[in-house]
């Protein structure tokens, strides 16, 4: 009997139960800082807006967590191997000047391909050592961050637009994607209220369209068979289920997931950052997830939805507040000491959930 | 009683788990010397009861328990199982408390171990003393010889097979100076018969003693032959204590399961398939640790129930193994004339091959997931079942047939459940056990290898497995080929017994041929 599922009394103890007592606390604390806001000369349309934008942005690089949870891979700390190939895409796209929906609608074609190539060398290195997957992950995403990091000077990009205008070689550090297919996604359908209220409604239904595919990929006969692999490897096996080519495909699935996500997040962000950019960005949507309440070897679309409201919303809501209270830029403090406490609560918890 | 005072004496106890009540006013006297016979079925509550003697932090964590211990007329309260240990209490307990890169002897030891004097300790105090490993093991040796066995004190338990590490744990409480009272928990379940038998043998000289022994099994013919006073405990109630000359076996099941039980013996059936070879397994070999098969050949025929019995460790679980893929094998198997493919379970299972697997925890079951989802997962993964298209594109698990069939067999095999969404881990063993049974009969295959298919589960669910299976041999010619290590088992249900000694088949014969026979093959000769 875990402690968390002591006594639930009628519906509202059954919800707890449920939802499970730290989301509860941060919903509570996000409200609250929506509720401070407009006193400290906050602007609520406007930071709702910033929220729902991000949530937009950010949603699919979390829902690449999710198949390699599912087949017992663990966290994806490999993420920056997706996001490798979201940024070639994207820059491969530019480089041709292919602009609006067709030049991202190119940028994810070019980036798939790349993701599929690497999560197969990427999901053989998982295989190799079977316990320490997101140990793996770790330095598997450092590395190929630095390896690209030489790459980007040497690739033979010429569009001036994007390499260093002094030297005619080497791709610039941040690029920006004004008058390529800067938000894109963002301004499809969107709706505007007021002077302050956007809501993103393109970035929306193509996050939510990811998310319904790999929904209805879990409840194919291939994605069971990955969910049993996650479970109990050894059961899979005895029915004649192959566990190292289900953790290779969960290594696949999410390292294109993780490209198609960055492209997405460029849209949004209007600017691509090469070099040391992707370093940490698996951490955030880490973070995000196990605030939505997965652990490392469950998760679903809810926990990866209601963790990027929340983590989002806790992002954009803390620094502005704490900024407006305390007059100083706190954002990037808070930000690390948000999404790196969450992982150590989640990683503490490690044994949740999981047969003896 | 030797004395008049009970050496221990429980009185009102009363154990909840959240709002269930798994024990209720137990009130029991255990003298000195004495042998107690605990027994009841599972998730009767012979477990926990121990658990809370012993102090296990598990007790206090679900909020604790009601009622006194008394121990040599004092009251104790025990927090944790180290309280229980300093006042002479022992536990050999169900799942080993063993540490598996230590070897026999450090685990004997561990925590008082037997030390020398060294210079360090003037320094750095008591904790520096140097280990006397010469005198651990040359007191291991002995204490192994005193149970009857044969273990190399240096073996690490994590190579050992399964008895031997029932062995070392056992050995670890007896060697304890001040024992008072000695509780074993289910110590027969993974032994063979002789092992067994050795076993009881030291638990009697330890009574001799003076110290008092609290037995807990399934198997009611050695409660019978060794205890003095029997318990039986029933949905968390104190049924009956009677001294054990006033009871027997039947008497005893039906104050179990609270209603009379018929005997477990099947009608034999009348012919006994046909004579030729259905499959035939030749010259297999397979690794499996603490099992090995070495050289076996075996024809069995189509529609018969084939027993596999053996010592433990002798190989007669790795047969099964090997054939469906599950360990590394060698050698041929031939089904209906047409080769298998070794080493590889999905080729096993195209086949017509179906595994109840020894392991039911580890292999057979997804533990976190839903009864439907294990019962469903092998018919859609071997053969293509409960699946439907969506819109030609997508194959989608047919969750409506899924329940439809789960529900089928929670209703034909009686597994107590909430539903077909209810968790497998939340089930008792009994049930689990049903739900692999369930899992393999959705597949109805041709040939079915149960290996021990009622280890550790209670007398109405062995009772209703067992008959399942007898019933899709004679409805549906569903060959059998059951591993077991109970031979009064296997010879209630089968029709032919081979039995496995040194990863061989000693040989096969009728079920009727009388025990003695068989006893010789095991042992060999």
């Amino acid at each position: 009997m875990k402690n968390e599922d002591r006594k639930p009394k009628g519906r509202v103890g059954e919800f707890i139960a449920n939802f499970g007592w730290p989301r509860i606390i941060i919903a509570i604390f996000l409200l609250l800082l929506f509720v401070i806001a407009p006193f400290i000369g906050i602007d609520i349309g406007t930071s709702l807006s910033d929220m729902l934008v991000r949530v937009g942005m950010n949603g699919i690089l979390v829902l690449a967590m999710v198949p390699m949870i599912q087949s017992g891979c663990g966290l994806n700390f490999g993420l920056p191997l997706g996001i490798i190939a979201g940024l070639v895409g994207a820059v491969t796209s530019m480089e041709q000047n292919w602009q609006g929906l067709f030049g991202f609608g190119m940028a994810l074609l070019l980036a798939i391909p790349l993701a599929v190539v690497l999560g197969i060398i990427y999901g053989y290195f998982i295989n190799m050592a079977k316990g320490d997957e997101m140990m793996i992950g770790t330095y598997v995403g450092f590395s190929i961050v630095a390896f690209m990091s030489m790459m980007w000077l040497r690739l033979p990009y010429k569009n001036p637009l994007l390499v260093w205008g002094f030297s005619g070689t080497g791709l610039r550090t941040t690029i920006s994607l004004n008058g390529f297919w800067m938000k894109v996604l963002d301004n499809f359908l969107a709706i505007r209220i007021g002077a302050h209220f956007f809501f993103p409604t393109g970035s929306f239904i193509f996050f939510a369209l990811c998310c319904v595919l790999v929904w209805a990929f879990f409840k194919t006969k291939t994605g069971i068979a990955m969910s049993a692999v996650g479970s109990n490897p050894q059961f899979a096996r005895a029915h004649g289920v192959s566990v190292d080519r289900m953790r290779i495909i969960s290594v696949v699935i999410s390292t294109v997931l993780g490209a198609v996500g960055m492209v997405v997040y460029e849209q949004s962000y209007g600017f691509i950052q090469l070099y040391m950019g992707p370093l940490y960005m698996a951490f955030p949507a880490v973070a995000a997830i196990l605030l939505g309440g997965a652990t490392i070897n469950s998760a679903t679309i809810s926990n990866v939805v209601i963790g990027t409201f929340l983590f989002q919303g806790i992002l954009t809501m803390t620094p502005s507040v704490i900024n407006g209270m305390l007059k100083t830029d706190m954002a990037e403090v808070i930000r690390i000491l948000v999404s790196n406490g969450m992982i150590l609560y989640a990683l503490t918890r490690k044994g949740k959930g999981m047969p003896k | 009683m030797t004395n008049g005072k009970p050496l221990l004496s429980m009185k009102g106890i009363q154990k909840d788990f959240l709002e269930n009540r798994v024990l209720e006013d137990i009130n029991l006297d255990l003298a000195q010397g004495e042998i107690l016979g605990l027994v009841g079925e599972n998730g009767a509550g012979k477990t926990t009861l121990m658990n809370i003697l012993f102090g296990m932090p598990v007790i206090q964590q679900t909020g604790g328990y009601k009622g006194t211990i008394t121990l040599d007329g004092e009251e104790v309260h025990f927090s944790n199982p180290n309280d229980a240990l300093m006042a002479g209490i022992g536990m050999v307990h169900q799942e080993f408390f063993l540490i598996p890169d230590f070897s026999a002897t450090e685990n004997i030891f561990l925590n008082r171990e037997v030390t020398r004097y060294s210079f360090l300790v003037e320094i750095f105090g008591e904790r520096l003393r140097t280990l006397d490993r010469a005198a651990m093991n040359e007191r291991v040796v002995q204490l192994i010889k005193e149970l009857g066995v044969d273990i190399n004190p240096d073996t690490l338990v994590s190579e050992m097979p399964v008895s031997y590490k029932q062995f070392t744990e056992i050995a670890r409480e007896i060697d304890r100076a001040k024992i008072k009272i000695l509780v074993v928990d289910e110590p027969t379940a993974v032994l063979t018969e002789t092992e067994a038998e050795a076993l009881l043998t030291v638990l009697r000289r330890l009574a001799a003693k003076g110290v008092g022994i609290i037995f807990i099994s399934h198997r009611l013919h050695e409660i019978l032959d060794i205890c003095d006073r029997i318990v039986v405990l029933r949905d968390g109630k104190l049924i009956r204590d009677v001294p054990s000359r006033q009871s027997d076996v039947k008497s005893i099941a039906s104050w179990m399961v609270g209603h009379d039980v018929g005997d477990f013996v099947f009608q034999p059936k009348q012919g006994c398939g046909e004579k030729e070879s259905f499959l035939s397994i030749e010259h297999l070999k397979v690794l499996m640790p603490g099992e090995a098969v070495k050289d076996v050949c075996l024809q069995v025929r189509k529609g018969e129930i084939l027993g596999i019995g053996g010592l433990a460790g002798q190989g007669k679980l790795g047969i099964a193994n090997g054939v469906m893929g599950l360990f590394h094998a060698e050698g041929s198997v031939t089904l209906g004339g047409k080769s298998l493919k070794l080493n590889s379970p999905l080729d096993a299972f195209r086949a017509g091959m179906a595994f109840i697997s020894e392991d039911r925890r580890g292999i057979g079951l997804l533990l976190t997931q839903s009864i439907g989802l294990n019962i469903a997962f092998p018919l859609m993964q071997v053969k293509g079942g409960l699946l439907k298209k969506i819109a030609g594109l997508f194959t989608w698990e047919d969750e409506k047939k899924i329940r439809e069939i789960t529900t089928k067999y929670i209703e034909r095999l009686d597994i107590k459940c909430t539903g077909p969404d209810q968790v497998v881990m939340e089930l008792s063993g009994g049930n689990q056990q049903k739900v692999c049974v369930a899992k393999v009969l959705a597949l109805s295959p041709q040939i079915l290898f149960a290996s021990e298919p009622t280890r550790g589960i209670d007398i109405g669910a062995k009772h209703l497995v067992l008959s399942v299976l007898k019933e899709i041999n004679e409805q549906e010619g569903t060959t059998i080929i059951m591993t077991s290590s109970e031979l009064g088992e296997l010879r209630s249900i089968c029709d032919r017994i081979a039995i496995v000694s040194e990863g061989k088949v000693a040989g096969v014969l009728p079920a009727e041929a009388p025990v003695e026979d068989f006893g010789l093959l095991m042992l060999g000769e």
